[in-house]
């Protein structure tokens, strides 16, 4: 090859070298932002876009800038199983983040097999991860972690019998039925179990069944939106005595103003990000959720909600993999996934292995109790 | 355990009843079934928990939150119903559906999607009847739903504009021969029964809060209830709203509480088969 051919090829390959130096890393998002699981996909999105834009105002991850591309799927499987394909095909992005809930995600689940793309979802149920796939991850806390939260504190209150009531949602029935499957694990006896409709407005009948149910020392109530707020107004209206527990599906302020003076002494598990402030400074994760629910609260003038704090672990935990991973490449990502050890997230400390793509205990969840209007941690 | 059943089933009864009531208005009036009846409830109930939270007085955020609703029920007729006035019954159904749709959108966009509390009218401390207690907030729900019917009663027997709705519903064309407005008439129902509509929205909202997609249950369930009284009854609609909650409450106090609902529609479907008109419905009579 004459040097003048040699020089020439050299400068064709030059801008494609240059092109390659400064590629940014794709990062592939597809959230329910509209339609009826908007309450997840809206903060996520929001979350994605705050700490892409923050990573790169700081240099980027491994020198590269991140680039996000985001699609609404609007809660639908059929949608995310369409953009999936186009993230993964047209995209080429180097990790998938999304699936705002369990149907998109596992509809997603098998592309992201089949094409080998690493992939960290946003949803709660259990068969995201078990039994568990090669290339998918999750961050959220599961419904069983909570039932187990629960029946730990009832034990450690010496409650043996106690009673559930839930709704008619999908997590309410996923939250049920996972406290039925692990109660008597913890020794605990579920004597009563009832439920109630959506847009029910009276629930004392179930109540005072429950009530008349002989042994019954504690009642849970696994539900979600105003059903739990009228189950607690009714509970006290009943004046049943024995304690009530609520799932972490209520864990916000909402609940405590809607039940008013009904709520107190009601116990619930929660992640620690809704009780950032409370927290002690000691605990492991005071900062990185105080931080997180500063940097979301001042930028968009609404309350930090746990769905957008699992869209952050979900970027951190691939922006982490890939710092130590050295590089993009997927399998590379994968495997300083799998090995991520002590993470510190906003929904607890991760530690992942190739038996468990979530990596988190029960320590993620903290017990509070409703005092004066204001959540207080049991100790 | 029977008497807090009895209780519980008068408590969703009469929010029913009052759901159903306004069912009853635009039916007699139109016999179109107005599906975006739940939101009426849904703009009383929020409207007036927006009112109220932005300070100003509870009987002031009350009645502006119904004065307010029957502005929308007005409309609802002069933009909807009433360009499509000669399209058959079912179309105009249709077109209640859709402004449903479009309500809930607009709840929304103008309030937001959290779920409000309305403060009860007068306290929380639950009343003691036997070995069961009831809120009294019901009694409200109660008394003012007993205070309806019987306006509307006199209302459609003493007033001429009542006499003109029955007239209308009756024999449409003739009534236009006799000088009725049909026009003035549907808007005067549509607003009434969003009034009514709104009305039981803020008295419910203390018990059951209130969101932008409340209008959903409580509609389907007051039009169960309407069906089951009698669809244009008052007295019907009462009856069949309490009937639909004490079926609820016993069957999830005695049967199961999972299918509580199934319960319910199956003595609809039941009253539907055996029972056609209702509970207090007249029987159609044709007239040769």
């Amino acid at each position: 090859m004459s040097p003048r051919k040699l020089l020439a090829l050299f400068a064709l390959a030059l801008p494609a070298l240059a092109h390659g130096q400064a590629q940014p890393i794709r990062i592939g998002a597809f959230l329910s932002v509209t339609g009826p699981a908007a309450f997840l996909g809206d903060p996520e999105q929001k979350t994605l876009e705050l700490y892409v834009e923050k990573l790169n105002a700081a240099g980027g991850v491994l020198g590269r800038k991140l680039e996000l591309f985001a699609y609404d799927s609007a809660g639908d499987a059929e949608k995310a199983r369409g953009y999936v394909k186009r993230l993964i095909e047209q995209d080429k992005v180097d990790l998938l983040v999304g699936g705002s809930t369990t149907g998109e995600t596992m509809a997603a689940v098998p592309l992201a097999e089949a094409a080998g793309v690493p992939f960290i979802s946003l949803a709660g149920a259990v068969v995201i991860v078990e039994p568990v796939k090669k290339w998918v991850f999750k961050t959220p806390h599961t419904d069983r972690m909570a039932c187990e939260k629960v029946f730990v504190d009832m034990r450690a209150r010496g409650v043996t019998k106690a009673a559930l009531i839930s709704g008619a949602g999908g997590f309410d029935r996923s939250m049920r039925a996972e406290c039925l499957k692990v109660a008597p694990a913890y020794g605990v006896q579920i004597a009563a179990d009832e439920t109630y409709g959506a847009g029910d407005t009276d629930m004392t009948a179930q109540l005072a069944k429950i009530k008349a149910t002989p042994g019954v020392q504690a009642v849970l109530n696994a539900g979600f939106g105003q059903g739990p707020a009228i189950v607690t107004k009714n509970y006290r209206q009943l004046g049943i005595a024995v304690p009530l527990y609520q799932s972490h599906g209520v864990a916000s302020k909402q609940y405590v103003s809607l039940a008013g003076d009904a709520a107190e002494g009601v116990r619930l598990p929660a992640a620690a990000l809704l009780v950032a402030e409370t927290l002690p400074d000691a605990d492991p994760q005071k900062k990185v959720v105080t931080a997180y629910k500063r940097d979301y609260e001042s930028r968009f003038k609404q309350e930090v909600s746990t769905f957008g704090g699992h869209a952050y672990d979900g970027l951190m935990l691939a922006v982490e993999a890939m710092r130590r991973a050295g590089s993009t490449d997927k399998g590379k990502v994968r495997d300083a996934l799998e090995a991520t050890r002590g993470y510190v997230g906003t929904g607890g400390v991760v530690n992942m292995s190739d038996k468990d793509h979530m990596g988190l205990d029960l320590s993620a969840f903290r017990m509070l109790e409703v005092r004066k209007g204001d959540w207080t941690l049991v100790k | 355990m029977i008497e807090q059943y009895l209780l519980s089933g008068i408590t969703t009864g009469a929010i029913y009843a009052l759901v159903a009531l306004g069912f009853a208005l635009i039916y007699n009036a139109s016999h179109v079934i107005n599906f975006a009846q739940g939101e009426f409830v849904m703009i009383g109930g929020m409207a007036s928990a927006a009112f109220f939270e932005a300070g100003l007085p509870l009987p002031a955020a009350i009645l502006l939150s119904i004065a307010g609703a029957t502005l929308v029920g007005v409309l609802l007729d002069k933009l909807a119903v009433e360009p499509a006035r000669d399209a058959p019954v079912v179309t105009l159904i249709i077109i209640t559906i859709g402004a449903s749709i479009l309500l809930r959108g607009l709840a929304t966009l103008v309030w937001d999607k959290k779920i409000h509390r309305v403060p009860a009218f007068s306290g929380e401390a639950p009343i003691a009847l036997g070995t069961a207690t009831l809120l009294p907030q019901v009694l409200w729900v109660l008394g003012v739903s007993a205070a309806a019917v019987a306006l509307l009663t006199w209302f459609f027997r003493r007033t001429l504009t009542g006499k003109a709705i029955l007239a209308v519903s009756h024999n449409r064309l003739a009534a236009r021969l006799m000088g009725i407005s049909v026009r003035r008439v549907l808007a005067v129902s549509f607003g009434l029964s969003a009034a009514l509509g709104a009305l039981a929205g803020v008295l419910v909202s203390p018990i059951a809060f209130t969101s932008w997609d409340v209008g959903v249950m409580l509609g389907l369930k007051g039009f169960a209830a309407a069906i089951l009284g009698g669809l244009g009854s008052s007295a019907g609609a009462v009856a069949g709203g309490l009937a639909l909650g004490l079926i609820e409450a016993l069957g999830a106090g005695y049967l199961s509480s999972a299918y509580k609902d199934v319960f319910a529609f199956l003595i609809i479907v039941a009253a539907l088969v055996f029972l056609p008109n209702g509970l207090l419905g007249r029987g159609a009579t044709e007239r040769v």
